[in-house]
């Protein structure tokens, strides 16, 4: 069963589009992301997922009920955690914990039980009169998640959770979002890191309101690049990439630290035309093989020829 | 509406605002700077008002008169006029604020029993706040003068009275006259306004910029929950200023409440809910704590310190003036607190200013919902 389906979802700010036409679906119990670049429009989407936004045009289904006409039955069955996510910092873990139950109108029992599991979650046992404001970083992500789904709605968004964090920390969080979802919670997440798509079942990217490409990991790295990828492995880097850029070779070359890549159509084999353009010169060159693309090659050559057209 | 999601709001608020030291600090520091501002720095009582004299009489009665106002604090005599065509001159070029003639019969009719001695006065009225000051004095001096002259009379009959008023000081029979009495209610007024706006203001813009307001537009919160569980602190807070201003004015000032405590709490409560109200429409548009600060404490202060009758009587403001007086809550609730507090009358004599109060929340809420509709379908 899906959890949300969207359909031709559009925002308008005066004259400038934010969201344009989006439509997807999510299953139930699935970690759907979404990526895209600062101003892509995914905050706005989820805004109007959550019906705290109203849509210009089109309608999205979320547990069942219309973002555009029950607003308030949409907002019964999801938790939402904010960009600029969102516990009181003056207050006390506990008074926060207490406060989000409260205005969920948990009774007693409920709201112990959950109580409980979010100081768990967060690592809080014992810290509950810390003030949440001197709380790091992680932690206290882990603890706004915690109060986002105090009343266990079946859906749950979180826009950003990891920005700012330590790699650790954000380890630590896809893994308590994997445990939600294990309870059969659909997790909508956006995020800027790339990495972190691998941890979700199905992604959308978006760029400028629209999405532009989806589908699993798998399938992004497939379907959207019809290209062989060669790593270069070479010294020093910035003569090899001009002398490849004055060749001519492959559509894109791009450079990765101490390598480059070079993106050819699958038809072309350049891997003997690149031994060949840096072998005259006084180049070192040590490996050129061909390698999976990453979802990082797939975005820049899907924003690149986005740009292009 | 719940009450416990309510409740539950107004606890986190009286929370955070328990533990905003600074907040605290401006809510109760903030009164005791005005009621001292007003109380003891601006002085409105009038003294030395320049008196110029055009005596007629010439007799030992006229003077004696004479040496008695120039020994008060309240008049100087500044000058001695020769002919009444010298009166106009004399107020006009701003050497006397009144002019007092003491007609030629004065002496013979003060020593006739029975019969009136006649004074003149003539005010300056350019300032009526001023001028009505100096009538009262007038007024106030003959009155103990005429006491002490009857006291005389019947001494030189053979009896013996006390004059029971005029050991008491000068001027203390007409306790109306003083200032502080007269700006309590208006000083009680903008404490009121200025704190509740401000706080309520600040407390939602906050909310705003931390981006909590968010979290609780998701939550099955409702706003009028959301409001009155906000409000709810403040509100109280403002009750618990009032009383004590009132009892600072008791104590500092000897200014009593002459009428029913319990009218008096539901004015204070009608108007802080309206204060409440303006400061949620602050809130409303503005984005940051910075603006809704400036303008919550401009758009409290300003209108019920110049508009509201606490200073400048609105009776002698221009007519247009008047008209914008009605604009600040202000205005009613200090024509009811003056009633209940100075002259101590029942609810008959100022029910309208309660019902024109009771007004503004509603006109302010509805406006400030207005607003957010159009900014949540806009944004
Ligand atoms: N209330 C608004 N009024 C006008 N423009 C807006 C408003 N909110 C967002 N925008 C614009 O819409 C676009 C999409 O914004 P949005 O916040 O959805 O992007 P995002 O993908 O979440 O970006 P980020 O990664 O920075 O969070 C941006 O260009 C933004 O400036
Ligand atoms: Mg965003």
């Amino acid at each position: 069963m899906d959890s949300i389906e969207v359909n031709n979802l559009t925002k308008k700010f005066g004259g400038f589009t934010a969201v344009n036409n989006v439509s997807f679906k999510v299953k139930r119990g699935e970690i759907f992301g979404f990526l895209g670049a600062n101003g892509a429009g995914k905050t706005t989407t989820i805004k109007m997922l959550c019906g705290i936004l109203t849509p210009s045009s089109g309608d999205a289904l979320v547990a069942g009920f219309s973002v555009k006409d029950q607003p308030d039955m949409v907002k019964r069955n999801i938790g939402y955690m904010s960009q600029k996510f969102s516990l009181y910092n003056d207050l006390t873990v506990s008074e926060n914990i207490e406060f989000f139950g409260g205005v969920y109108g948990l009774e007693s029992k409920l709201f112990l039980e959950r109580k409980k599991w979010a100081l768990e979650i967060a690592g809080l046992r014992g810290k509950e009169k810390t003030i949440t404001g001197d709380l790091p970083g992680g932690i206290k992500q882990r603890l706004a998640l915690g109060t986002a789904v105090i009343h266990k709605p079946q859906i749950v968004f979180l826009d950003e959770p990891t920005s700012g964090v330590d790699p650790i920390a954000r380890r630590q969080f896809w893994e308590l979002i994997n445990q939600l979802a294990q309870e059969d919670i659909t997790v909508i997440v956006t995020t800027h890191y790339l990495e972190e798509a691998e941890y979700c079942n199905s992604l959308i990217l978006m760029d400028s309101g629209e999405i532009i490409a989806r589908g699993n990991v798998f399938e992004l790295k497939n379907n959207y690049l019809n290209k062989t990828i060669y790593e270069i492995e070479c010294e020093p880097t910035l003569l090899t990439l001009e002398i490849l850029e004055e060749n001519n070779i492959g559509d894109e070359i791009t450079m990765y630290g101490n390598t480059i890549h070079v993106i050819a159509p699958k038809k072309d084999d350049v891997e003997l035309t690149i031994r060949n353009a840096l072998s005259s010169q006084n180049i070192l060159l040590k490996s050129v093989k061909k390698i999976q693309p990453t979802l990082d090659d797939v975005f820049v050559h899907l924003l690149e020829s986005k740009n292009e057209t | 509406m719940k009450l416990n999601k309510m409740r539950a709001v107004a606890k986190k608020e009286f929370k955070q605002l328990l533990r905003d030291k600074r907040l605290l600090f401006v809510i109760f520091f903030f009164p005791i700077l005005l009621l001292v501002v007003f109380g003891y720095a601006i002085n409105f009582d009038v003294q030395h008002v320049k008196l110029a004299v055009l005596d007629r009489d010439h007799s030992p009665e006229s003077r004696l008169l004479l040496e008695k106002l120039n020994a008060t604090v309240y008049f100087d005599v500044v000058k001695t006029l020769d002919s009444p065509s010298e009166i106009d001159e004399a107020i006009n070029r701003k050497i006397a604020q009144a002019v007092m003639v003491i007609p030629p019969d004065f002496s013979k009719n003060v020593n006739t029993p029975l019969k009136d001695a006649k004074l003149q006065f003539v005010i300056d009225g350019i300032d009526g706040n001023t001028a009505t000051i100096i009538k009262n004095y007038v007024d106030t001096f003959t009155e103990l003068y005429s006491a002490r002259l009857n006291a005389k009379f019947l001494n030189r009959l053979g009896k013996v009275i006390t004059p029971t008023i005029s050991v008491t000081p000068l001027f203390e029979f007409n306790p109306d006259l003083r200032s502080t009495v007269f700006l309590l209610p208006g000083l009680i007024a903008m404490i009121l306004i200025v704190t509740a706006s401000v706080t309520v203001a600040l407390s939602f813009v906050r909310e705003k910029e931390h981006g909590t307001e968010e979290q609780l537009r998701v939550s099955s919160l409702n706003s009028i929950e959301l409001i009155i569980g906000k409000s709810l602190p403040f509100i109280l807070v403002s009750v618990i200023n009032a009383a004590m201003v009132l009892l600072a004015g008791y104590l500092l000032f000897g200014v009593a409440v002459k009428g029913s405590l319990l009218l008096l709490a539901l004015a204070v409560l009608i108007f802080v809910i309206a204060s409440t109200a303006l400061g949620i429409l602050v809130s409303v548009i503005s984005d940051s704590q910075q603006v809704a600060f400036q303008l919550a404490s401009l758009i409290s202060m300003l209108p019920s310190l110049i508009l509201s009758g606490f200073i400048f009587p609105i009776e002698s403001m221009p007519k247009i003036i008047q008209l914008f007086t009605n604009l600040t809550p202000a205005t009613f609730f200090i024509k009811a607190i003056r009633a209940i507090i100075l002259k101590g009358v029942g609810l008959q004599n100022f029910w309208p200013q309660l019902v024109y109060l009771s007004l503004f929340p509603i006109i302010l809420f509805g406006l400030s919902s207005a607003i957010t509709k159009r900014k949540m379908d806009r944004a």
